[in-house]
């Protein structure tokens, strides 16, 4: 069903949407229930956001099996509390995530070198009371910025995949 | 002609759209509110909603142009994409909790001396609200801050609330105060008189609102040439980082972690750093900014030209609506700036 309104969002996107939507009229009643599923989202849409109802060391696993089930590779974690904790300002549990499938990085940076700084791209996740806060930039916020369409459309699927991510982490539990 | 189509499509749905699309406010404040106000609406980065001394003293229609609005630069996120019904969803959620109706949404404007009201508001509320009701600062009872410490007083000049808010819900909130929260009744403690005062000066708030913010697009990634090899960058990046009192935390080559060691392309690099007082003092205006984490400056060699580059904070900040994060990266702006210019020197 993801798939389905993946692939329903592009098409959108593309100026002759209206003669599509017309086209596949028998499927709107599907579209608009997909489009009533849960899915973790924010006004703007620019940041996206989840609480999960874990702890963070589980809502950690969740994140990190769900960026895998979503073919990515996590780069590393950034232990944000234990340096905070270190350098003598106690705090609770902080990690920033970093992830990226790095074929898809090396030939887009290729092409596209002032991508480099915002590659890979990353999740903070921190405790909060017994509850887990996951946040992320909306990877398409970067299409106001890089407007070649072939990197328009990586952002939206890239998009799609943090969106799904977050839900995984909501539900607290990456498997579909 | 396909508009006319659609239209003629919505009509047919109408009918079903009762059992069909009935918006879920639980499922819809669980996917846009819960992850600020809490699953049950008891706080978090976001002030605490399920509290009958909140419910008992706000209309429907508080709630609902609450949502509509937002706080402006007070991290409340304005909701435009949601429709009527979802919103109406939301508030029947929300007052669900007490199961106390709201007070009627009466708009009568209340007529006291502003000029009375801010010598009376300097005395009882700056303390807590701020000299111009800007609030508190810091977000909510959030990450770092245990959820006893006390709720951050919110922005009272802010046009979310003043939009939202009727003199009369002003009023009542200052005569009854919000039991189990900081902000005590000040029912007797000050004359009805006085209270409209502190009413009309609260309103008054409206007429010098700070202007609208919205600055020019800031662009995303930093950029300048560097005169130096890459390695000869890299070090100075380091050392000017160093000078500027930051903690240089590694400096790897940027797909470290991604490809096999030994694999990975030597011509880019990244230098990590942090200054961990000023990165608590940042958590704490906003607990969400991990993607700014840690400072990084990205050395690039390509072509025989080396390049430093680093992402503009000043143009993530806006993502985040929270104006004291603004000044904040206004400042780490600056601080990036000056590495750049002392490494390329
Ligand atoms: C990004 C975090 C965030 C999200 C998401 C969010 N809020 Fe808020 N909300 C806040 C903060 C912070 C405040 C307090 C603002 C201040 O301190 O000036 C607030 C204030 C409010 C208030 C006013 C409370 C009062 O005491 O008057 C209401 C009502 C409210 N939010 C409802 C909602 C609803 C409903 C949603 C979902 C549709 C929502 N919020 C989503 C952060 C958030
Ligand atoms: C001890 C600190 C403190 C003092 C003093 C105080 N307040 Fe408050 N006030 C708060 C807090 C905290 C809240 C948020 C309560 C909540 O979460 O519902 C609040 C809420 C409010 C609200 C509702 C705001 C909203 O977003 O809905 C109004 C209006 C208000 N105060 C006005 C006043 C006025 C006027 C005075 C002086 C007569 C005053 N307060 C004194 C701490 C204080």
């Amino acid at each position: 069903m993801r798939n389905h309104v993946s692939t329903l969002r592009g098409d959108r996107r593309r100026g002759d949407a209206v003669t599509r939507a017309a086209r596949i009229f028998p499927l709107w009643p599907l579209v608009l229930f997909c489009a009533m599923l849960p899915a973790p989202s924010m006004a703007d849409e620019n940041l996206l956001m989840a609480r999960s109802p874990l702890e963070f060391p589980e809502a950690m696993l969740t994140l990190q099996e769900s960026i895998k089930a979503h073919e990515y590779v996590v780069a590393r974690v950034q232990r944000v509390d234990i340096g905070l904790t270190q350098a003598g300002y106690p705090s609770d549990r902080y990690r920033v995530v970093f992830y990226g499938n790095p074929q898809e990085i090396r030939l887009l940076t290729r092409e596209h070198k002032e991508l480099i700084p915002l590659l890979p791209l990353n999740f903070s996740i921190f405790a909060e009371n017994g509850e887990t806060l996951v946040v992320a930039m909306n990877p398409s916020f970067l299409s106001l910025r890089f407007t070649a369409p072939e990197l328009v459309t990586r952002f939206a699927r890239w998009e799609s995949d943090v969106r799904s991510i977050l839900a995984d982490v909501q539900r607290g539990n990456a498997l579909d | 002609m396909y508009v006319r189509f659609l239209r003629l499509f919505a009509l047919l749905l109408l009918p079903t759209s009762g059992s069909l699309a009935a918006p879920d406010g639980a499922e819809l404040f669980a996917r846009h509110c819960a992850v600020c106000h809490g699953t049950e609406g008891r706080g978090g980065v976001g002030t605490p909603l399920a509290l009958d001394s909140f419910l008992s003293s706000i209309s429907d229609r508080f709630l609902a142009a609450t949502i509509r609005s937002g706080r402006p630069g007070r991290v409340m996120p304005a909701f435009p994409v949601l429709s009527n019904s979802q919103v109406k969803a939301i508030v029947r959620h929300i007052r669900g909790w007490s199961g106390l109706a709201g007070p009627e949404d009466d708009r009568t404007p209340i007529e006291g001396d502003p000029g009375v009201g801010q010598a009376l508001f300097a005395q009882h509320c700056a303390g807590c609200h701020g000299d111009h009701g800007q609030g508190g600062t810091g977000t909510g009872v959030a990450f770092s801050r245990s959820a006893s410490l006390p709720i951050i007083p919110p922005a009272l000049n802010n046009p979310g609330f003043l939009a939202a808010a009727s003199d009369r819900m002003i009023k009542r909130t200052i005569q009854n105060g919000r039991s189990a929260t900081p902000m005590a009744g000040f029912r007797h403690k000050l004359s009805d008189a006085q209270i409209d005062d502190i009413t009309s000066f609260v309103r008054s708030f409206g007429d010098t609102a700070p202007g609208s913010t919205a600055r020019s697009p800031e662009p995303l990634v930093i950029r300048a040439d560097s005169p130096y090899d890459l390695q000869q960058t890299v070090e100075n990046v380091r050392n000017a980082a160093r000078a500027g009192n930051f903690a240089v935390v590694r400096a790897e080559h940027q797909e470290y972690g991604l490809v096999a060691e030994g694999e990975e392309d030597p011509n880019t690099v990244f230098v990590d750093f942090c200054n961990f007082e000023q990165l608590y003092g940042a958590l704490q205006i906003d607990p969400r900014i991990g993607m700014f984490l840690p400072c990084r400056i990205t050395v690039v060699a390509r072509e025989a030209r080396v390049e430093i580059m680093f992402i503009n904070p000043k143009a993530l900040s806006p993502l985040f609506n929270n104006q004291e994060l603004d000044d904040a990266c206004e400042t780490m702006y600056q601080l990036y700036a000056e590495i750049v210019d002392e490494a390329t020197l």
